[in-house]
């Protein structure tokens, strides 16, 4: 079983780095939209390091659900889902690989890239270290819910869109404590702990709960 | 081990495609589904593989192989679709296919599985899969380079990359020229004497010895 696990990541990985649209294009997005806001808000340094955490915490929110639309359409169109099924991997344990790789592609480069573009939101380096932590911690949470979204949409042609509008609204208890946590050290509302703890337990409970979740959801979309 | 089918049926969009459809496959047999377009092939097969909710009826099976194993993560299913990753290699597809749907050694099984199993049943390499369906010089090419007929051979390599007794074939010889039939043809019969079984959809007449004929639409096993 370990090895048909660690043969799935491999493929997804591969997979990723292959086609493209993995973390090139994520950090790409993360870039521009970190660099637009300055230009929308306007060159007030103070301002911009108060809400910095919040604006890398969107564009790594953006980023991240970013291709995971993907994540099982593409099995569903090449035929690959239907054997995926029935393969000796239980499928809540096929989606929680998937999303490991998913997010090992896609998630952790924003993670480990997030304090360079947290310098050009004028971030002292205490609030670096906290939103580097922050996102990875709550990324993972992104994934999961994405992963959710993802499989109740993975035989719509055009599901792009809807996972946005069934996955977005969930993700807002993970940014209210992923920003509250980041934004300790720059006059945030909020000591660091609690809100780190709370992401910390969001995280765990969708890796927990999301693979059935998605799981059920794709056998459901077989009939 | 052997299956059998008790008056099943199944709906699609609605209609009822097809009812009280019984028969049973032993080790060794090959039953070839026969019907005009849109009887039910497709959907009888998706059925066995459990991919398909029956409408009425049962499917069960007596394993000797494997007890906790469903009927479906026994069997091979070969749809229309080829499930092979266009970005990856065809070695690199048939590789993860063979972990992803191989058998789980078990300890108490194994050895005693490597004295019984005849040549025929035990998995082959990724390459020896490929060579005999004369595609050995396409192991490291990615799929996307290579041509329909090719793409077929493949997924048909993945049949002996992983060792399931059930093969359920959905028009085994599309996109196949006269050489890769009768290689598939042999492959097919190889299985047989081996002991597996063969569920097959098909227009085109398989050379099978033998062979009962299922015709859906009039639902009749032939004796």
């Amino acid at each position: 079983m370990m090895k048909a696990a660690a043969a799935l990541f491999l493929r997804e990985w591969r997979i990723a780095r292959r086609i493209g649209g993995g973390a090139s294009i994520g950090l790409v997005f993360f870039l521009i939209l970190v660099t637009l806001i300055p230009f929308a808000i306007g060159p007030d340094l103070g301002l911009l390091a108060r809400i910095g955490p919040a604006i890398l915490w969107i564009a790594g929110l953006l980023a991240t659900l970013l291709g995971v639309d993907r994540l099982f359409q593409s099995d569903e169109e090449d035929g690959s889902l239907d054997l995926l099924i029935n393969a000796r991997l239980p499928l809540e344990l096929v989606v929680l690989v998937k999303c490991a790789a998913h997010w090992t592609a896609s998630a952790l480069p924003l993670v480990v890239a997030s304090p360079i573009f947290g310098l050009m939101l004028a971030l002292d380096a205490r609030a670096l270290a906290l939103v580097g932590a922050s996102l990875a911690v709550g990324t993972p949470a992104l994934t999961m819910i994405g992963a959710v979204g993802a499989a109740l949409t993975a035989s719509l042609r055009r599901g792009g869109l809807l996972l946005a509008i069934i996955a977005l609204p969930l993700t807002i208890p993970v940014l209210i404590f992923g920003v509250a946590a980041a934004s300790a050290a720059s006059g945030g509302a909020a000591p660091f702990a609690p809100p780190f703890l709370a992401l910390l337990a969001l995280t765990l409970l969708a890796i927990a709960g999301a693979p059935f979740a998605a799981a059920a959801a794709l056998r459901h979309a077989r009939d | 081990m052997r299956f059998r089918a008790e008056n099943i049926g199944v709906d699609r969009g609605g209609r009822r495609l097809f009812s009280d459809l019984s028969f049973e496959v032993k080790s060794g047999e090959a039953l070839i589904v026969l019907g005009p377009n849109g009887a039910g092939k497709t959907s009888l097969l998706r059925a066995i593989a459990g991919l398909l909710a029956l409408a009425a009826g049962a499917l069960s099976a007596d394993g000797d192989d494997d007890d906790e194993a469903t009927l479906g993560e026994q069997a091979h299913y070969l749809g229309h679709a080829d499930a092979l990753k266009s970005a990856l290699t065809a070695g690199e597809n048939l590789e993860f296919w063979a972990e992803m749907l191989a058998s789980p050694p078990r300890a108490d099984r194994l050895s005693r599985q490597r004295e019984q199993a005849p040549a025929a049943r035990r998995p082959m390499t990724a390459l020896a899969a490929l060579d005999r369906l004369g595609l050995g010089h396409v192991l490291d090419f990615p799929v996307h380079a290579l041509s329909a007929g090719q793409k077929r051979r493949v997924a048909l390599a993945r049949l002996l990359a992983a060792d399931r007794p059930l093969w359920l074939l959905d028009e085994p010889l599309t996109a196949l020229d006269q050489a890769a039939q009768a290689r598939f043809t042999e492959i097919m019969r190889q299985h047989l004497a081996a002991g597996g079984l063969i569920v097959a959809a098909t227009h085109a007449p398989l050379a099978l010895d033998g062979a009962r004929e299922l015709r859906l639409g009039a639902a009749l096993v032939s004796p």
